[in-house]
């Protein structure tokens, strides 16, 4: 084993891989900063290079860039309060606030740090797994990864912030908004209103935009200053650096947690920064700055996500069964490349193993470098008055919620979950607690129609099983404990109880949701019915929970961001924005994705940004040549409008 | 990367030039082929695609561009219908299509808004497949089919109306007691489940036999059952040229069932077979085209599929199998999914008595 492990690292340091590897790196880097573009994306780019390619070289160049868009995506964490991929959610809840602080640049060196030594853990992990892990993964069946996506859902006891019962709520609408489609048992529309947009259910970059980046975008343009309201801290580097070496066991911890989760096929890159996220709370004395700007906060998800990658790759070797979607596309081209995943892996082809570990150690190591020279610039952008970056913001969420399915539904979707979000986040709902609802309900359903399939009752006797859920008892005792001083949502001030009427009316708006999932439910066969009236009951006893408690005058319910404003009569603005959002998608949906940017983003530079025409003419041509170019080397679409395919 | 190719293919512009070239003959130089695969990336049909592009792009006239956009949704559902609304008669659209983008057609689906027959083939790629089970049964062919049915036996599979449509109804031909367990991701999936001990059987088409099946049957994990054979136009049924010691699904019955299968299922699983497995994978574009459009391609197809080095290069993703092309691809496709109303009606019902899919 050693000597093929060294033989292949030989191959890998040769001037001719190393300059693949590093091609690799970059382009997965630019995908992963990109909002909504992954894997796949990549891949795009880097497939007509596959032809006639050396096989090792080509792994080194594919793993390259599946392995460093956990790094990159930081940026955009940090820096933008959007998640830059499904890998760095939970990196936004304290990245961000500590980049509105003016620690920028610590947030980011603390992140890349983690990410290089947890990319490196997850590579040390798997080679030496690689090896015996096929019982491991065959042991994991059905009715333990459902039982894990309970264990992720066990989460939302520790995200809720102030208001569990808000935090059942929301998740349980994320559950509910994860259950629209086409039910997994019995091919069963649901929810889908006759619309055939949803027949594949809401793609998840389209939530995920929505509940945070267009709360975000409209919460900055109210303040009205750049991203961080202080001047910036110096020493940031070294301070991220030495606040990762003060917490060795942690990014241990976390990044082991990422390669277990990572193994399991299914589960998936999308909850394992919430798992590491939850893991540090749970396990923090002073857990008062959760939330709020904690760096723990930061170095769990990303130790986490990098060593993801590596556990991903253990079901995609072995099994040809893709561990993550970014796995799915590495899979692809390995076929393509002429090599076949399964046990020839291990048994005859050990040396190709190493070869894409060694890669993937090197490959964090550069990402992780070049992440370090970039930040230092980018950080300074907290500095500029927001109202600049804020259509370029705006651009570059619609195009990512535009990457799912093409169409232009994508972009109406993703004002719908704007709204849904803008108001979460006035009326202290944790967003977060919807996003893992919704993440983890078609795998929960799956799991547990094939559990019960599979094994019928006994699925829950299985030692798995048993033992997860025993760590999730534990889990949510913990976080019952001591999870209420996380709060992703702010605080409340006396104003709130004057504005209960309005907070009973989004909670009425979730029961009404809630009341039609179980409705819909209803009229269909028993194994459609059962997910949906579930998790419906679970909503509904959510929100009538919290309507009551806001009735009753409970603190920890009530919460409206816009009090003072509503008091006095006021508009506080958000509506506005979301209307001028609102237009600008219509706008795209008539006369196009390019044309419509190249209108409004001088209008808004000028009439809310009060910049120079000369400026904003400028801003618009940056803008308008980086998207186009973006979507011409990535063969990518953007939207064509109603008016262009007339002309032609 | 195609500024890279610009001077070449300038160059090669002008080398052509100084042939006389007859006056109908298709040019794509300096076009881009837009080929919309309905699948994600990195799955079967886009390996297959990807694998066809730079050939296409090769062998097309003026060497076009080919590029493939990947329209996934809806079981392949959404970007075929996609490409109905807005493909264009040049020649610059194609579709790559698969059996899920076949049988919702078959059978009348309400999502489905194309038709093939506003389309016209020019390449088809077949495929077969292996259905094998757990040694635990203690049965090694049809003599055992009494064992075999004495048990409840469960099969891991994507969806009553996915891939596996064809191996549901030979597993109910031979009367066998299968318990389907629906919602699996992939066919990969179904295997992870069958190599746990979950299912009891299971299928696989055949590269993935090939490569992770094959490993397990020498370990003596798994059992090959019967291939589901390659099916002719004319309903024909012989060995698969990628296993020629696994018997065909028609010998294995007949040896089980004491006679050959005939009668209504027969024929509906024969028109599942040619539709989904004898032209599993198809590049179709709209029937409009201009005739030296299709001409073009149709060359080109030829080229690809003839060239000495196509089966070497074709590994085991694109299998043994005889490429079909042009006219014959065509002509099999359109014979493929004219199925009879009364084969349409007895799968719609037996697909909504035994799994309640609903029409």
């Amino acid at each position: 084993m050693f000597d093929v492990a060294l033989s292949a690292l030989g191959q890998v340091m040769t001037v001719g891989h190393l300059s693949f590897l590093v091609l690799g790196v970059m382009v997965g880097l630019i995908v992963g900063i990109l909002p909504g573009l992954g894997g796949i994306a990549g891949m795009s780019i880097l497939l007509p290079f596959l032809y006639g390619m050396e096989p090792t070289a080509a792994l080194g160049m594919l793993i390259g860039m599946v392995a460093v868009i956990p790094t990159g995506d930081t940026f955009t964490s940090v820096m933008m309060g959007i998640p830059g991929s499904s890998a760095s959610q939970a990196t936004v809840l304290d990245g961000f606030p500590m980049a509105k602080r003016g620690e920028a640049a610590r947030a980011l060196s603390a992140a890349f740090t983690s990410s290089l030594l947890g990319g490196i853990i997850g590579a040390i992990v798997l080679s030496f797994a690689i090896v015996i892990a096929r019982p491991l993964v065959l042991g994991f069946s059905s009715a333990e990864l459902f039982m894990l996506t309970l264990f992720g859902l066990s989460m939302v006891a520790v995200l809720s912030g102030r208001s569990l019962t808000k935090g059942i709520a929301a998740a349980g609408l994320g559950l509910v908004i994860g259950a629209i489609g086409t039910a997994p048992a019995t091919g069963e529309a649901r929810m889908t209103l006759g619309i055939d947009y949803l027949y594949d259910g809401v793609p998840l970059v389209v939530v995920a935009m929505g509940l945070f980046a267009i709360p975000e975008i409209i919460d900055l343009l109210k303040r009205g200053t750049a991203i961080s309201d202080s001047t910036p801290l110096g020493g940031g580097w070294t301070k991220g650096l030495r606040d990762v070496l003060s917490h060795p066991w942690l990014v241990a911890r976390c990044a082991s947690l990422g390669c277990v989760i990572g193994a399991l096929p299914g589960l998936g890159g999308a909850v394992v920064d919430w798992i590491a996220y939850s893991h540090v709370v749970q396990t923090s004395r002073d857990r008062s700055q959760f939330g709020k700007g904690d760096v723990r906060g930061v170095i769990a998800p990303e130790s986490a996500n990098n060593a993801c990658q590596g556990g991903a790759l253990v079901p995609t070797l072995l099994f040809g069964v893709p561990g993550s979607g970014a796995m799915a596309v590495f899979l692809g081209g390995m076929v393509l490349l002429g090599i076949q995943p399964g046990v020839t892996m291990v048994e005859t082809r050990l040396d190709l193993t190493y070869t894409i570990i060694w890669s993937l150690a090197l490959a964090n190591v550069v990402g992780a470098g070049l992440c370090v020279m970039l930040a230092r610039y980018v950080a300074r952008l907290t500095q500029v008055p927001f109202v600049l970056l804020a259509p370029f913001m705006l651009m570059i969420a619609m195009f990512a919620a535009f990457q799912a399915f093409r169409s232009m539904e994508d972009l109406v979707a993703l004002i719908v979950m704007g709204v849904v979000g803008v108001y979460m986040r006035r009326f202290g709902w944790p967003r977060p607690a919807l996003l893992i609802g919704f993440v983890l309900a078609a795998g929960a359903e799956n799991y547990l129609y094939q559990a019960v399939q599979f094994y019928g009752n006994e699925w829950m006797l299985r030692p798995g099983v048993i033992i997860i859920a025993l760590i999730t008892v534990v889990s949510v005792f913990l976080g019952l404990r001591f999870g209420a001083g996380v709060s992703s949502e702010g605080d409340s001030d006396v104003t709130d109880q004057q504005t209960r009427g309005r907070q009973m009316a989004f909670a009425g708006l979730l029961i009404v949701v809630a009341a039609f999932c179980i409705y819909e439910a209803v009229g269909l066969s028993f194994l459609g019915m059962i997910f949906p009236l579930i998790i419906g009951i679970l909503a509904l006893a959510g929100a009538v929970g919290v309507a009551f408690r806001i009735r009753q005058g409970r603190v920890s319910e009530i919460h409206d961001d816009d009090a003072t404003a509503a008091v006095e009569g006021r508009w506080s603005g958000r509506e506005t924005y979301l209307a001028v959002f609102a237009a600008l998608v219509a706008l795209v949906w008539i006369i196009g994705f390019i044309p419509a940017m190249a209108v409004f983003f001088p209008t808004f530079l000028i009439v809310a940004g009060k910049t120079r025409p000369l400026l904003a003419a400028a801003l618009t041509a940056g803008a308008v040549a980086f998207i186009w170019g973006i979507t011409w080397a990535m063969t990518l679409r953007l939207p064509q409008g109603l008016i262009l395919p007339l002309l032609q | 990367m195609t500024t890279l190719f610009k001077p070449i293919r300038a160059l090669m512009l002008c080398a052509t030039a100084a042939l006389p070239l007859s006056a109908t003959a298709q040019d794509f130089a300096g076009e881009t082929v837009e080929w919309t695969i309905p699948f994600g990336v990195g799955g079967g049909t886009d390996v297959w695609a990807r694998f066809f592009a730079p050939q296409l792009s090769q062998t097309l006239p003026g060497n076009p561009t080919v590029i493939v956009l990947n329209v996934p949704g809806g079981g392949s559902i959404t970007g075929a219908n996609q490409f109905h609304a807005r493909a264009t008669d040049d020649g610059l659209s194609i579709l790559g299509t698969s059996a899920s983008t076949q049988y919702p057609a078959i059978l009348g689906d309400p999502r489905v808004r194309y038709d093939y027959a506003d389309w016209t083939a020019v390449l088809a790629s077949p495929t077969g497949g292996v259905v094998y089970a757990d040694p635990k049964y203690g049965v090694t062919g049809a003599d055992g089919i009494d064992t075999l049915r004495a048990q409840e036996i469960r099969f891991a599979s994507q969806g009553a109306t996915a891939l596996e449509m064809p191996v549901l109804l030979a597993l109910k031909m031979l009367e066998l007691n299968i318990r389907p367990v629906f919602g699996m991701e992939s066919r990969g999936a179904g295997r992870l489940a069958f190599e746990r001990g979950e299912a009891g059987i299971d299928f696989q088409t055949a590269s993935a036999y090939l490569n992770s099946v094959v490993p397990l049957v020498e370990s003596g994990k798994a059992v090959p059952l019967f291939s589901m054979g390659v099916v002719d136009a004319d309903g024909n049924v012989s060995r698969d040229p990628s296993f020629p010691d696994v018997p065909t699904f028609v010998e294995f019955y007949e040896q089980a069932m004491g006679a050959p299968p005939e009668g209504q299922s027969f024929e509906a699983w024969k028109a599942l077979m040619i539709a989904g497995y004898s032209l599993q994978k198809m590049i179709v574009l709209p029937k409009d085209v201009p005739e030296e459009v299709l001409a073009a391609y149709t060359d080109a197809a030829h080229k690809i599929v003839e060239a000495p080095d196509f089966r070497e290069r074709a590994g085991e993703e694109i299998g043994v199998y005889d490429q079909l092309v042009g006219e014959e691809a065509n002509t099999a496709l359109q014979n493929a999914l004219t199925v009879d109303e009364d084969i349409r009606t007895f799968l719609t019902d037996w697909l909504s008595e035994d799994y309640n899919v609903r029409f």
